[in-house]
């Protein structure tokens, strides 16, 4: 499915790029458009159709996206709700200023939604000790949830986990798989 | 599960040797030059259905493995006398042999009769003489005994080879990761699984009498501390606190269990009566307070806390009370474990890029980085307090090494598990 929709948008391009007639030209987009709005929830199409939106190491780290089950805006990759990984710096818990807007946008749909709750998993790379990991960890994950609280999350609707360095997200030895590991994961848990 | 072992001292003699459980490899990367020249010559064997175990191979690669001693081919030996009355002393003078080793197992309706003789080479005579009964599957614990009683005999020190050393090793099938706790032999061999779970498995601690371990489990998704006993599998669930439920430590009476629980906030030090069940708070910081280890006179407790802005080693007494910083030198200081006589600690010692292990001198509270790896973690004093076993990885490849406390003796132990670590030596 993700790959004939990945092949129909190519041959979009495709074809506008041959430069083709008015008319058809935009037969083609209406298509488009249609197979985009009936899709909304196939995270492929939605990110081709937004090519330079995503980067490719944005879309491995966060595994697509893990909270699509919840609703659509949480694929929409225009939507800070599709980004549910935060990153942080070395041996830092706190949060960096280009993901304030993604936990704002997460606040907001928790409030707008009483009934969602949100799993933080909290994860270090494997640098250093572990059980200091775990408790870094958690540094991370409550900084976000401490965030949310400050914009009007309800206690109950926040759990907080940390793995440590135990559930690396890539499995690599080096500073590029350090820089993803370094993450707190937003698991919403549905109703 | 046939592996190949490989015993590999440097510049002395490398040597194949098959078996059938055996699970890792040794590496001695860096020797003593006062190594002492002993020869173990193969046992004389006695029986209808042959030996299980080569009982003078394990005490041989026991004895080189320590590093104390140098150990001599089977090849270059002259002869393989097994009774007193066969040794021909000059033979082994001219080797430069300063110890001999000779023996017999004689089965005996199923049961092994082990016997050896340890000689000074130079006099002439006897240092030590045993006879002993073993069953066949006890002959390879029987081994290391041997090796035990002859290291003490020459070096003073007690031997460690009859320990156990317990682990975590990971293994990954397609996203399914799977997470072990094992126990094998201080040589590798007899590697057992006692816990295995696909959520993470943790921080094992032995209790002082070494029937016990304590560990933290995700099993239930989140970090629960159990104390699992060895002989009976049997397991029971000692701290489930909302948040962190991490590094368990024993206290030398083993009727206490520090450990670290955030149910109130950050990360704090408690104390757990494993008797009465009542929980004390040590720490009280807003700071990261983790990885408690006891004084082996349990008077004091170190850890590593971050109140200072970076992790760094801090003690306080055991009762409460005021906490002192230990380690300045370095930006990471984390992770201690006491030497056996308490003179002494272990930690992770981090420069910025590197995290290796270091050994601060309790006295005089000087640092001395004694290991050269990029992510060196999770040191653990062999009960006689020579060496220190750690984890360690090389590109992907994780394994655990053992290094002098002098940094001067290193050797490599590389087990089935490309995952492995956390390893924590038996009392």
């Amino acid at each position: 499915m993700k790959l004939n929709k990945t092949v129909l948008a190519l041959a979009i391009s495709a074809v506008i790029l041959s430069g083709c007639s008015e008319d058809e030209k935009d037969a083609s987009l209406t298509d488009g458009t249609q197979n985009t709005a009936s899709g909304i929830n196939d995270a492929s199409t939605s990110g081709l159709n937004n090519g330079s939106g995503l980067s490719g190491s944005e879309m491995n780290a966060s595994g697509m996206y893990p909270n699509a089950g919840i609703g659509p805006e949480f694929s929409d990759p225009n939507n800070p709700l599709s980004k549910s990984t935060i990153y942080f710096m070395l041996d830092s818990s706190q949060v960096q200023d280009d993901f304030v807007p993604v936990i704002a946008a997460h606040a907001q749909y928790l409030v707008a939604h009483p009934g969602q709750r949100v799993v933080m998993e909290g994860h270090g790379d494997e640098r250093g000790s572990r059980e200091y990991n775990i408790a870094l960890g958690e540094q991370r994950a409550k900084s976000i949830a401490s965030m949310m609280k400050v914009q009007g999350v309800a206690d109950g609707q926040l759990e907080v986990v940390s793995y440590g360095e135990e559930k690396p997200a890539s499995l690599g030895h080096d500073e590029a798989s350090w820089e993803l590991n370094r993450r707190v994961e937003l698991v919403y848990q549905g109703k | 599960m046939s592996f190949f072992r490989k015993i590999l001292l440097i510049g002395l003699v490398s040597f194949y040797v098959p078996s059938s459980y055996a699970e890792m490899t040794i590496e001695i990367t860096e020797g003593i030059e006062s190594a002492l020249p002993i020869s173990v010559v193969p046992f004389g064997m006695q029986g209808a259905s042959g030996v299980p175990v080569d009982v003078s191979f394990v005490v041989d690669a026991d004895l080189g493995r320590s590093g104390y001693f140098k150990t001599l081919d089977k090849q270059s030996m002259p002869a393989k006398p097994s009774t007193a009355e066969a040794v021909q002393f000059k033979d082994w003078q001219a080797l430069g042999q300063n110890y001999l080793v000779i023996g017999q197992v004689i089965e005996d309706h199923g049961q092994y009769n082990v016997q050896f003789q340890l000689f000074d080479v130079y006099k002439g005579e006897q240092l030590m003489g045993y006879r002993m009964t073993s069953s066949a599957a006890e002959l390879r614990r029987t081994a290391h005994h041997i090796s035990d009683l002859i290291f003490e005999k020459l070096t003073g020190k007690k031997g460690v080879f009859s320990g156990r050393i317990a682990y975590i090793t990971s293994s990954r099938q397609g996203k399914q990761s799977t997470s072990k706790l094992q126990v094998s032999d201080a040589d590798g061999f007899n590697a057992q699984t006692i816990a295995s779970s696909v959520e993470p498995l943790m921080s094992p601690a032995w209790s002082p009498d070494g029937r016990k371990i304590a560990y933290v489990s995700f099993e239930k998704k989140s970090a629960a501390i159990y104390i699992q006993t060895l002989a009976t599998g049997e397991r029971a669930r000692v701290a489930e606190f909302p948040g962190i439920n991490g590094a368990p430590s024993w206290s030398p009476d083993g009727a206490k269990l520090a450990l670290t629980l955030s149910k109130d906030g950050s990360p704090d030090i408690y104390i757990l009566n494993l008797v009465t069940r009542s929980l004390t708070k040590l720490t009280k910081s807003f700071a990261i307070d983790t990885e408690p280890t006891w004084s082996p006179d349990g008077s004091h407790i170190v850890f590593t806390s971050d109140r200072g802005g970076k992790p760094q080693l801090y003690i306080m007494s055991s009762q409460g009370g005021e906490e002192k910083r230990l380690t300045f030198s370095g930006n990471y200081n984390a992770r201690a474990s006491f030497s056996p006589d308490g003179k002494s600690i272990a930690m992770v010692h981090g420069n910025g890029s590197d995290y290796r292990i270091a050994v601060m001198d309790m006295a005089t509270k000087s640092v001395n980085v004694i290991t050269d790896g990029r992510s060196d973690e999770s040191p653990s004093f062999a009960p006689n307090g020579s060496m220190i076993l750690y984890a360690s990885r090389k590109g992907s490849a994780g394994y655990l090494s053992a290094v002098s406390l002098d940094g001067k003796m290193q050797q490599k132990l590389v087990f089935d598990s490309s995952e492995i670590r956390e390893p924590a030596w038996s009392p």
